[in-house]
C-alpha cells in the first residue's frame, strides 16, 4: 500500500476544510514564484520525466502535450482550458477534487498556463456539479483577493485569470474538442482532427485541454520532483491515482493508490470486498462506462495501469471500477450502459447515432431473451461497424463494452436466447430488417 | 441528444430581471470581446433559474438579442443540452439517476418511489403541483449511489424509505437537507478507512 506522505490529495476525504489557509498549511502556493523562476522548458522537462500521463480517460503523456503548444505567443493568444466534465459512469474522482482540494487545481492552472504561455484559463465543469462549482468559485476569489491569481499572480510577473464555464448535462462535452464547441457557444458536437486544438482550438487559438486530476498533481511534481513521482508505479505508468469503486462492493469508496496496485487489492482492502464475498464476483468494468468489463478470472491477478489494462484486452480509462456480483444481471448492466450511449451520443455521426440505438434495442432484447441465436454475432458486427467510423472516440467508447459483454459472456447471452432466426423457424410473416419498429414499446 | 417537446403554452414576453441582468452582464465579461456567444449557456442557465426552472421560447429571444447571434443558434443549444428544460417541470425537480453503477445498487426502487409518490409518469407534475421527476443518466457520484438529485442538490447514499422521507418533507413545506443519507461526510470508505487515518485523527 501507498505510504501516507505520497499521497498527493491529503485532503480527498476533507478532514481539514478546503479553505486556503488549511491548503496553504497542506503545503499548497508555498514559494509558487521559485517554480516560475526555474523557467518554462524546466517545468515541462520536469513533467516528462515524471512520465505523467493525462487522467482524463486516454492516457496521453501530459509533457509532451504542453511541448505541442507553439513557443513563441503569435498574433493570437494561447488558452488553457480544464476539463472537468466528468460524466463517465462510474467516475467521480474529479467531484473530490472541486470540492475539497480546488487549490491544488487552482495553482496547477497557474503553473500550467505559464508553461504553455496561456493568461486565461477556462475550466468548464459540468453543469450537475452547480455546489461543487461554487466552492470552486469561492477558492478561486479567494485566490484573487490574496494576489496569488490576477495580475502579477503570486509576485511572478505573470497575469492570469480563471473563469469557470458551466456545461449542462452533455456526456459528450467531455470530448475536447466537443467541449470547445460547448464552450464557443455552440451544441456540444466533436471536431475533426487535426487540426489538434494545440494548433487551432479555442476560438481558433493555440488551446491545451487538461483533466482536472493531471493539472491538480501538477504542483506537487514540481516540488518534490519528477524522479519522485516516477519512482511510484512502473515504466510510462508512474505515479499516484484516485481510484473510484463503486457497484457491488461493501464500502464504495474513492482511494487514491499507487498506478498498477492490483484490482483485488483495491476492491478487498479498501472497498471491503465484494457483497456476498470475492467468490460472488462476475465482472469488473475496470474504467469508466466505456471500457470491456473483465471476467472473474482476470480480476485475480490484474494491475491496475494504462499498459497492464491494454493487455487484458481493456483499458484503464478514468478508473472509475463498476464492481458487478452475481446477483445482477450482466446482460441488464450492460443494456443500460447502452442506452446511456444511446442518450448521450451527439447525432453527428450516422453510425454512432444510429448504431447505439440499434445496440440498446438488441441487448434489451437479449436480456429479455427474446432474442435469436443470430443476433449475437450480428450484434459484434454492428458494435465493429461503429468503432473507428465515427468523429470521435465517443464510436469506441459505445461499442467496447458490448464488444467485451459478447468476449467474456457469449454462453450466457447464448442460453438465454434460444430462438433458432426467423427464417430457419420457417415463419410466414416476411421478416422485416425494422422489425423493432412494429414493436410499441421500442418505437 | 435527447428527445425534447416545447412547450404548447408560452408566454409572450421574457426579460431578466435587474439582479439576473447584471449577472448576465458580468458573465459576458468572461469572454474576449466578440465572443459573447460563450455565454450563451450561461445565460439560459440562468432564465431557467428566473423561469420557475423551464425555458419559455421568448427567453431564447430575448437571449438571441442579448448576445447579437441568430435565435436558431441559442434553440439548438437549448435543445441539445439536457439539463433545459422546454416545458413546465415541478417547483421540486428530482433527477434520478439509473445508469448502471446505481442502478445495481437499486436505483429503480427510487423510481418505484417517485412513481408512487410523485406522479406514475416521468416529466408529469404531482397532484399537489409541487414536484416532478425524470430518469437521467449518470450524476457523477457513483461511489454514494444510490442518489437524487432535487433541484441544485445531491441527495446521496438513498434507500426507499430515507427517500420517501425526503418526499414527505417537501410535501410539509420542509427544506430537506442534502448530502449523504448515511452520515458520509465525503467519499471515504466507510468505517473501514486505512488511509492517511493520521489527518483523521488530526
Amino acid at each position: 500500500m501507498l505510504k501516507d506522505e505520497d499521497r498527493i490529495f491529503q485532503n480527498l476525504y476533507n478532514d481539514f476544510g478546503a479553505e486556503l489557509d488549511s491548503a496553504k498549511k497542506r503545503g499548497d502556493w508555498l514559494e509558487t514564484k521559485e517554480i516560475f523562476n526555474k523557467g518554462r522548458s524546466w517545468i515541462i522537462e520536469e513533467i516528462k520525466t515524471s512520465q505523467l500521463r493525462g487522467r482524463g480517460g486516454a492516457g496521453f503523456p501530459t509533457g509532451l502535450k504542453w511541448s505541442f503548444a507553439p513557443k513563441e505567443v503569435g498574433s493570437k493568444p494561447h488558452y488553457l482550458v480544464i476539463n472537468a466534465d466528468e460524466s463517465e459512469p462510474g467516475t467521480c474522482k474529479d467531484r473530490d477534487i472541486l470540492r475539497f482540494e480546488p487549490h491544488k487545481l487552482i495553482e496547477g492552472c497557474l503553473i500550467a498556463s505559464y508553461a504553455v504561455n496561456a493568461h486565461t484559463c477556462y475550466i468548464y465543469i459540468r453543469g450537475e456539479y452547480f455546489n461543487e462549482g461554487q466552492k470552486l468559485q469561492k477558492a478561486i476569489d479567494e485566490a484573487y483577493s490574496n494576489g496569488l491569481i490576477g495580475k502579477n499572480a503570486s509576485s511572478t510577473g505573470w497575469d492570469f485569470d480563471i473563469f469557470i464555464h458551466y456545461g449542462a448535462g452533455a456526456y459528450i462535452c467531455g470530448e475536447e474538442t466537443a467541449l470547445l464547441e460547448s464552450l464557443e457557444g455552440n451544441k456540444g458536437q466533436p471536431r475533426l482532427k487535426p487540426p489538434f486544438p494545440a494548433l487551432i482550438g479555442l476560438y481558433g487559438c493555440p488551446t491545451i485541454i487538461n483533466n482536472v486530476e493531471t493539472i491538480a498533481v501538477v504542483p506537487t511534481i514540481l516540488r518534490r520532483g519528477g524522479k519522485w513521482f516516477s519512482s511510484l508505479g512502473r515504466q510510462k505508468n508512474t505515479g499516484t491515482k484516485i481510484y473510484c469503486i463503486s457497484g457491488n462492493v461493501n464500502n464504495p469508496c474513492n482511494v487514491e493508490e499507487e498506478m498498477g496496485v492490483p484490482l483485488k487489492d483495491l476492491i478487498e482492502k479498501h472497498a471491503g470486498g465484494v457483497v456476498g464475498g470475492w467468490d460472488n464476483l462476475k465482472a469488473v468494468i475496470p474504467g469508466g462506462s466505456s471500457m470491456p468489463l473483465l471476467p472473474r478470472e482476470v480480476c485475480d491477478t490484474i494491475k491496475m495501469d494504462f499498459d497492464a489494462c491494454v493487455e487484458n484486452k481493456t483499458g484503464l480509462g478514468t478508473a472509475g471500477i463498476v464492481v458487478i456480483n452475481k446477483d445482477q444481471d450482466i446482460i441488464k448492466c450492460m443494456a443500460r450502459i447502452a442506452r446511456f450511449y444511446k442518450h448521450e451520443s451527439c447525432g453527428q455521426c450516422t453510425p454512432c447515432r444510429e448504431g447505439s440505438g440499434w445496440m440498446w434495442r438488441m441487448l434489451e432484447r437479449m436480456a429479455k431473451g427474446e432474442a435469436t441465436r443470430d443476433e449475437v454475432d450480428m450484434l459484434m458486427d454492428v458494435t465493429k461497424q461503429i468503432e473507428g467510423h465515427t468523429i470521435c472516440a465517443f464510436g469506441e467508447g459505445s461499442s467496447w463494452p458490448v464488444q467485451g459483454l459478447i468476449r467474456n459472456f457469449k454462453d450466457e447471452i447464448l442460453e438465454r436466447n434460444k430462438y433458432d432466426p426467423l427464417i430457419q423457424r420457417k415463419k410466414e410473416v416476411p421478416y422485416l430488417v425494422d422489425q423493432h419498429l412494429l414493436e410499441k414499446e421500442n418505437a | 441528444m435527447s428527445l425534447k417537446k416545447i412547450s404548447k403554452n408560452q408566454p409572450d414576453n421574457f426579460e431578466f430581471d435587474s439582479k439576473n441582468l447584471n449577472e448576465a452582464e458580468k458573465i459576458i465579461t468572461n469572454y474576449p470581446n466578440g465572443k459573447q456567444k460563450s455565454a450563451v449557456m450561461a445565460l439560459l442557465y440562468i432564465a431557467q433559474k428566473q423561469n420557475n426552472n423551464w425555458i419559455p421560447l421568448s427567453a431564447m429571444k430575448y437571449i438571441a438579442k442579448m448576445l447579437d447571434m441568430p435565435y436558431i443558434k441559442v434553440y439548438e443549444v437549448a435543445t441539445f443540452y439536457s439539463m433545459y428544460n422546454l416545458t413546465p417541470v415541478g417547483e421540486y425537480f428530482f433527477q434520478v439517476c439509473t445508469t448502471t453503477p446505481c442502478m445495481i445498487r437499486g436505483a429503480y426502487k427510487l423510481v418505484d418511489v417517485c412513481k408512487k409518490k410523485i406522479s406514475e409518469n416521468e416529466s408529469e407534475i404531482s397532484k399537489n403541483g409541487k414536484s416532478s421527476w425524470m430518469e437521467v443518466e449518470c450524476l457523477g457520484a457513483c461511489v454514494n449511489s444510490p442518489m437524487v438529485q432535487i433541484n441544485e442538490d445531491y441527495f446521496e447514499d438513498l434507500d426507499e424509505e430515507k427517500f420517501s422521507k425526503i418526499i414527505d418533507q417537501i410535501d410539509k413545506n420542509q427544506k430537506p437537507i442534502p448530502g449523504s443519507y448515511r452520515g458520509r461526510l465525503s467519499s471515504e470508505p466507510e468505517n473501514i478507512r486505512k488511509t492517511l487515518l493520521s489527518n483523521k485523527n488530526a
